[in-house]
């Protein structure tokens, strides 16, 4: 292709660009105070972007198609860096001590601010190690995941209220009532294929926040429940910044948890059934594997972690009422599964720190945030629908005495 | 039970209903073609609303008459809707032809963000106030009371629509090679069908009708915000998985029905609930019956 072309393409897109942002980016009218504002520079800088864009938009896609026909000659994908570093062990052990114990000292080096910053953080580990097992590993769409951490929430919130319990008690009841949620969103979704469930899911997630608005009695309506009480330690008297290292500890030694967890799960008997699950639902079943218990499960374990995290969130936060459990939490969530990789562990952490920490050290863009996920999350299907750390897929290689003949 | 009191819930839930049918038809053809539920199609009837808004009031400081800027107004909408649909599958589905499905839809998850996001920034979060474009009709004025002549407009537009886009699909090339595409996508490439043109096609016509009903609702109730698309498209895929996703009548059919549930539901029992109400509806449809009123029951091939 002649460079001429390219520029004569370019020129096209950006003319079009300009036409179709015309009325909504260029004017802006307002009708109380009957004036019309029109923003010209707005116009200038939408043609210059998709002008550029609009090569860079086509070499990405030449590259993703020559990739394509790479892989379709046999050489097989590359393995990414973290990859390389989990297999190789010299390397992979004492950067996993170093790891560890940087998450130690840290909250005793930066301040209050920076430890609930991260404490944030490692719930959303939870949270996207959750919904990973549904979205990731069982191939299903939930876009109702935060209902399941709005039980946890309220679980603990409510029965606090009501009963006095505390904090430990609740955690397990917490979980427990998320995977029993679960299940009660599992059975009749059983039947449904990937693009009605996510509808489904998603009006679950909206009947939960809806029913909390409007049952005042009880839920306490919009106003939600305040003075929930921090979890406690046999009784000792912490200062608020004491609290804060503790609530970040008890974060961090749940989201270890989550992940040594998660990990046994996906190389167990019933890991095995979700993957081949999500690749192929006939098949699966023709293999004899049971679908209603393998879905089931699936569910039941992602809304235990949503559970868990949703107990935390709410002894962290102190309060709580139905407009932290939005669609858009949901959506958040399911970036952090997506942007890191669909089924991979350390992609869905290291998704959720840049998708937690990200955002809160660029305050100044907070207003571009969601519109960045959008362009995120469109760009990622694109052009690599594997996140940052794609996963790999297991494979066995047979060396037995007669491998020979292999 | 009171008779005029029904007869206008009756009414009410056939605007209503008419409405949710224009939206509905977006996501009913473009599954049919592409089998993709169409997540940021709720955005396009959004952007067409406030197109609509924008250009209607700009022609009104301009001095333009009402029936002008009415006719103007929703041209615009129409024209802008459908380039937004055509430009939108061009970026974030074209490229994912043959991907898995949940890569196209997560990838319309992200769309939908965008847009929403894109004319809150360069728009406003507020409610805007949106004129009433459709005028009084006086041939109806005797009427009135039970109906109004905006919602009369509202439900002969619709027919209209509907009436229209059926003889496309039925007597067109274009309807033909539509209904070719959907039956076997790779039967209608080597019988010579452009099926990229077709997909095209399909956008444009859904995102068309869209802003209709969005330029015809807006206009009803009288304001909109950047917010407007996802419930309303919500409620539009309701209706259409409720008529049976992917066939056309099914779509009118399963707003008709949504409307009146609504508007009866809300009228006798709670309006608390009424959105609850819709996403109940919803589950129990999918679970009893998941090919919908009209919808043909899909067997699964291996």
């Amino acid at each position: 292709m002649t460079p001429l072309i390219e520029i004569r393409k370019s020129v096209l897109v950006s003319i079009w660009f300009m036409f179709l942002t015309f009325p909504i980016m260029v004017i802006r009218v307002n009708t109380v105070e009957n004036v019309v504002e029109w923003r010209w520079h707005n116009m200038i800088a939408i043609g210059a972007g998709s002008f550029l864009l609009s090569f860079v938009w086509r070499y990405m896609i030449r590259r993703k198609e020559q990739g394509i026909r790479r892989q379709r000659e046999g050489a097989g994908p590359r393995l990414s860096i973290f990859q390389r570093i989990g297999q190789e062990r010299r390397i992979f052990l004492p950067a996993l001590t170093l790891l560890a114990v940087a998450v130690v000292v840290f909250p005793f080096l930066v301040s209050m601010y920076q430890v609930n910053i991260m404490t944030t953080a490692f719930m959303y580990i939870m949270l996207g190690l959750g919904l990973n097992i549904v979205v990731g590993v069982a191939g299903l769409l939930d876009l109702g995941y935060v209902a399941f951490y709005a039980v946890g929430a309220y679980t603990y919130a409510l029965l606090n209220h009501h009963f006095g319990l505390n904090f430990w008690v609740c955690l397990p009841i917490g979980a427990a009532l998320g995977a029993g949620f679960g299940i009660l969103l599992g059975f009749p979704v059983l039947r449904l294929r990937g693009d009605y469930l996510a509808i489904v899911t998603l009006g679950f997630g909206e009947i939960i926040r809806l029913v909390l608005e409007n049952w005042n009695e009880f839920s306490f309506g919009p106003s939600g429940i305040s003075n929930i009480p921090r979890p406690g330690l046999f009784g000792v008297a912490f200062s608020l910044e004491a609290h804060a290292r503790y609530i970040y500890f008890i974060v961090v030694a749940l989201a270890v948890f989550t992940i040594f967890m998660v990990n046994r799960l996906q190389n167990s008997r019933i890991g095995r059934a979700w993957l081949a699950l999500r690749e192929d639902e006939i098949a699966c079943q023709a293999m004899g594997v049971d679908k209603t218990r393998t879905k089931l499960t699936a569910f039941a374990l992602g809304a235990t972690w949503a559970g868990l995290a949703g107990v935390i969130f709410a002894a962290k936060t102190t309060f709580i009422n139905p407009a932290s459990f939005t669609i858009w939490e949901s959506i958040n969530i399911l970036c952090i599964v997506v942007l890191g990789g669909m089924g991979s562990i350390t992609g869905v952490v290291l998704g959720a720190l840049v998708l937690v920490l990200l955002p809160e050290y660029l305050r100044a863009f907070a207003e571009y945030r969601i519109l960045t996920f959008g362009v995120v999350l469109v760009l990622m299907m694109v052009f690599r629908p594997g996140g940052i750390v794609s996963n790999v897929r297991r494979t066995y290689q047979f060396e037995g005495p007669d491998s020979g003949d292999k | 039970m009171d008779l005029q009191y029904f007869a206008e819930l009756f009414l009410g839930g056939l605007t209503r209903g008419s409405i949710y049918a224009l939206i509905a038809l977006g996501y009913t053809m473009v599954y049919g073609i592409i089998e993709l539920i169409n997540f940021a199609h709720g955005e396009i009837y959004m952007i067409g609303a406030f197109t609509g808004l924008i250009v209607a009031t700009v022609l009104t400081f301009a001095g333009f008459p009402t029936l002008a800027v009415l006719v103007l107004a929703s041209v615009a909408a129409v024209v802008y809707s459908s380039c937004y649909g055509f430009t939108m599958e061009k970026i974030a589905y074209k490229p994912l032809r043959g991907a898995p499905r949940l890569s196209v839809l997560i990838s319309a998850i992200g769309m939908s963000l965008f847009l929403q996001n894109y004319v809150l920034l360069a728009q406003t979060s507020d409610f805007l106030p949106f004129p009433s474009l459709v005028p009084d009709l006086a041939f109806w004025e005797p009427y009135a009371h039970i109906i109004s002549s905006q919602e009369i407009v509202i439900i002969s537009v619709t027919a209209t629509v509907m009436v229209l886009l059926n003889l496309l699909i039925k007597f067109t090339r274009m309807g033909k090679a539509m209904r070719a595409t959907s039956q076997d996508r790779e039967m209608a490439m080597l019988t010579g069908v452009d099926v990229n043109r077709v997909i095209s096609v399909t956008f444009v016509i859904g995102s068309a009708t869209a802003a209709l009903g969005a330029v015809l609702i807006a206009s009803h109730i009288g304001q909109i915000n950047f917010y407007i698309g996802f419930i309303a498209g919500i409620k539009a895929f309701v209706a259409a998985v409720l008529g049976g996703i992917g066939s056309v009548p099914g779509a009118v059919v399963g707003a008709l029905v949504l409307g009146w549930t609504e508007s009866f539901f809300t009228g006798y029992i709670s309006s608390d609930y009424e959105d609850v109400f819709a996403f109940i509806f919803l589950v129990v449809i999918l679970i009893f019956k998941p090919s919908g009123i009209l919808g043909r029951s899909e067997t699964q091939k291996v």
